[in-house]
């Protein structure tokens, strides 16, 4: 068997159905295969957005999203989504072409280190130097990406390699990864010293992270909650872990969350961190009390219990899951009421503002999203870009009941929203030709300086009608950094933040045949959105929001 | 030579690693995307084709040392960790020294040598090239000794070393516990 056709049946054995990818001359082999494979391959408009279509399609489908680049140039513009994905612990193959062998290493024609350049953000990578190596490969590079705390894994294969003709090769091999052993279980011990920290504790908040999302630990959370009455704040990466409709539910922490929240943390006696990394973001307002405080801190990750916060009480290494319905078993008799008062009592003290004097007669983003939370479904999937629109989403659209948001919350990639969206799209059956009472309510929410990243991306969604919304807040600036400017240089020391073009979205979306909306105040904007979401098929909303809405 | 005191925060890790290429570079990589001090590496192979064995000091305090222990466990090619603590491990390094020396200092170099068990390797008119082998404190001392005769060049090897007694660094046993779905 051809060693390309190898390739695709190892693949296929993984249940890939999709690929993101883009060919090239190193591709050649693998691309001729593919005409007979059953995968489908969705050629993107550049090879930056293939891995963030594979992470929209992963954090959707659960399954490991896979992206396909040539060498060189196609390889190294894989370089951010895939560090996007190594902060989000997205789990993702990235394959690339590779200049033949006997050219390695000697600055061929689109040739780039791809392994080496890739490294710092990559969980492993392979260099294929034998086909008959493939099917080991394949099935280790599955196993890293999906197994323990999720992530990329690169694939580089030499042009000659997938010319090879294997014979008699083991297609279900035996991998090879003595090194490679993530630890599920919490440690008994350290479960029941975590145990006393509770029991003992008057003022206990749970952290919880991105990692409850992805391990599946959502409902353990919330009856690990209910039954102990502690209050749940969550990360940036963590929103959608636990309902925000619910009474325990205390917010998101961090310099972009609520004060409330903040202040929450502040007062905690005891911080129970599932599954979240205490990033620099997500401690800056509350970096000192957590150190002042007991911390709790169950991770996959070993690496990331002792990193951010030097002082661990309780550290647990296990799958947030496994070590919550550890911890459910026991009856902990706490008796939180005089805590969950003050909680309360915060929570109201320190509202959420509006600042509705500084919509300049056009939308209020904040109290759009309030609204769209009205009209939307309660499984609908909001994927936000990067930057105020970002923040404006996470903060004011309550993910409650089946909802789902996720976003580049660790590496903060501008542009990754319009590709996730139509891989999550992809992965939802949200396509052309199919019923919409089926399709799952898909919007994705940008700036216009993100959609401008990514808007070549378009024609895929056009080309497939993926049915979602496409909301571009369209002030003509880069709003976040422009908040960034005011507030640490002064008014008006706005520098490099201007867009400076007035952006025709009405002919762009015709020129892409896209239906196209256009919001001038909260209330056309929602109106918009109503219409929008009876269409099957993608729709570009824009929204005019005052440039000098800079609050978040 | 500050710089070569064997220091309370300088530290010995013995590394098992898969003998694949572009090991090295995952784990020297990472030593200075993540500002971690390494003052020496060596790398060979080991009874087990498979697996090479890397021996890195470097420096810093336990805090530092534990989060590059769980750093280097996430790559995949390390397969196991142990710290060469002084007392209960054998820990040598191998240095070359050129040293200047004419007919008046050339015995009186040799006899230094001879108290150190160094060997003088080669001789030329006006040089020689010294070759000791030991623990950190052993090469300081002679390193004193011999820096009045005037040191032209040396190399060393970095620290190499194993576990005293029964005591090895085993390949760990698969561990793999999945959550039951």
């Amino acid at each position: 068997m051809l060693a390309s056709k190898l390739i695709l049946k190892c693949l296929e054995e993984q249940n890939v159905d999709t690929i993101f990818g883009y060919p090239g001359g190193a591709l050649l082999p693998l691309y001729e295969a593919m005409r007979d494979s059953s995968i489908k391959h969705i050629l993107v408009r550049n090879e930056q957005a293939a891995p963030h279509y594979a992470s929209g399609y992963a954090r959707i489908s659960g399954k490991t999203g896979v992206c396909l680049a040539t060498s060189g140039p196609g390889a190294t513009n894989l370089v951010t989504g895939i560090a996007t994905a190594y902060l989000d612990s997205i789990p993702l193959v990235a394959i690339t072409g590779q200049v033949n062998t006997n050219l390695i290493g000697t600055d061929a024609f689109q040739e780039a280190d791809i392994t080496g350049a890739t490294e710092p953000f990559t969980k492993h990578s392979y260099l294929v130097k034998d086909a008959k190596e493939i099917p080991r490969i394949i099935k280790e590079a599955f196993h890293i990406a999906s197994t323990g705390r999720p992530g990329p894994v690169l694939i580089d294969i030499p042009r000659d390699i997938q010319l090879e003709n294997v014979k008699n090769v083991e297609r279900n091999p035996e991998m090879r990864i003595p090194g490679y052993k993530p630890n599920y279980i919490g440690h008994t011990g350290q479960i029941r010293r975590a145990i006393r920290k509770i029991k003992q504790s008057k003022r206990p908040v749970i952290y919880a992270g991105g990692g409850v999302k992805l391990s599946h630990a959502e409902k353990e959370l919330l009856s690990f909650a209910e039954k102990n009455q502690i209050p749940v704040i969550t990360s940036l990466m963590g929103i959608g872990a636990f309902p925000e409709d619910h009474p325990l539910y205390a917010g998101v922490v961090g310099s972009h969350g609520y004060d409330y929240s903040n202040a929450v943390m502040d007062e905690a006696d005891l911080c129970i961190c599932v599954a979240a990394r205490m990033s620099d973001r997500g401690v800056a307002e509350t970096q000192k009390n957590i150190e002042k405080a007991e911390l709790i801190h169950i991770d996959i990750d070993p690496a990331e219990i002792g990193k951010n916060i030097s002082e661990t009480e309780v550290p647990i290494v296990g799958d947030a899951r496994m070590v919550l319905a550890e911890l459910l078993k026991k009856d902990l008799h706490t008796d939180t009421s005089e805590w969950l008062k003050r909680v309360d009592r915060l929570k109201r003290d320190i509202p959420v503002l509006y600042h509705p004097n500084l919509e300049n007669g056009m939308t209020n983003p904040k109290l759009f999203f309030n609204g769209l939370s009205e009209i939307t479904g309660e499984d609908t999937v909001l994927i936000a870009d990067v930057g105020l629109n970002q923040i404006w989403a996470a903060l004011h659209y309550p993910i409650i009941k089946d909802r789902k948001f996720f976003t580049s919350g660790g590496l903060g990639t501008m542009g990754y929203s319009i590709p996730a969206a139509a891989g999550a799209a992809f992965a939802l059956g949200n396509v052309r030709g199919t019923d919409k009472e089926k399709h799952r309510e898909l919007i994705t929410v940008c700036g216009d300086g993100s959609f401008q990243m990514s808007m070549a991306e378009l024609a895929v969604i056009s080309l497939f009608g993926l049915d979602m919304t496409i909301l571009v807040f369209k002030n003509g600036k880069l709003g976040m950094v422009r908040q960034l400017q005011h507030d640490t240089y002064g008014k008006d020391h706005y520098s490099g933040t201007d867009l400076d073009f007035d952006l025709n979205f009405e002919s762009l979306a015709d020129a892409y045949h896209l239906d196209y909306m256009r919001a001038k105040s909260t209330d056309e904007a929602l109106e918009a959105y109503k219409k929008a979401r009876q269409i099957n098929g993608p729709v570009i909303i824009e929204v005019d929001v005052d440039q000098d809405f800079l609050k978040i | 030579m500050e710089h070569l005191k064997d220091t309370n925060s300088r530290r010995v890790l013995s590394l098992l690693v898969a003998n694949n290429a572009g090991t090295l570079s995952r784990v020297s990589g990472l030593f200075s995307r993540r500002g971690y001090n390494i003052d020496a590496l060596t790398v060979g192979t080991t009874e087990d084709e498979q697996i090479s064995r890397m021996t890195i000091t470097l420096s810093g305090d336990d805090a530092v040392l534990e989060q590059i222990i769980k750093q280097l466990y996430k790559l995949v090619d390390v397969i196991k960790i142990v710290e060469l603590e002084k007392g209960s491990s054998l820990r040598r390094e191998l240095v070359y020294i050129k040293v200047k020396a004419n007919d008046e200092t050339r015995s009186k170099i040799v006899n230094i040598c001879n108290l150190f068990r160094a060997n003088v390797v080669d001789v030329a008119p006006e040089s020689l090239v010294l070759e000791i082998v030991g623990p950190g404190s052993k090469i300081e001392a002679f390193f004193d000794m011999i820096k009045p005769f005037g040191i032209i060049e040396f190399v060393r090897s970095g620290v190499t070393g194993l576990q005293r007694g029964k005591t090895h660094v085993a390949p760990a046993k698969k561990k793999l516990s999945m959550p039951e779905d």
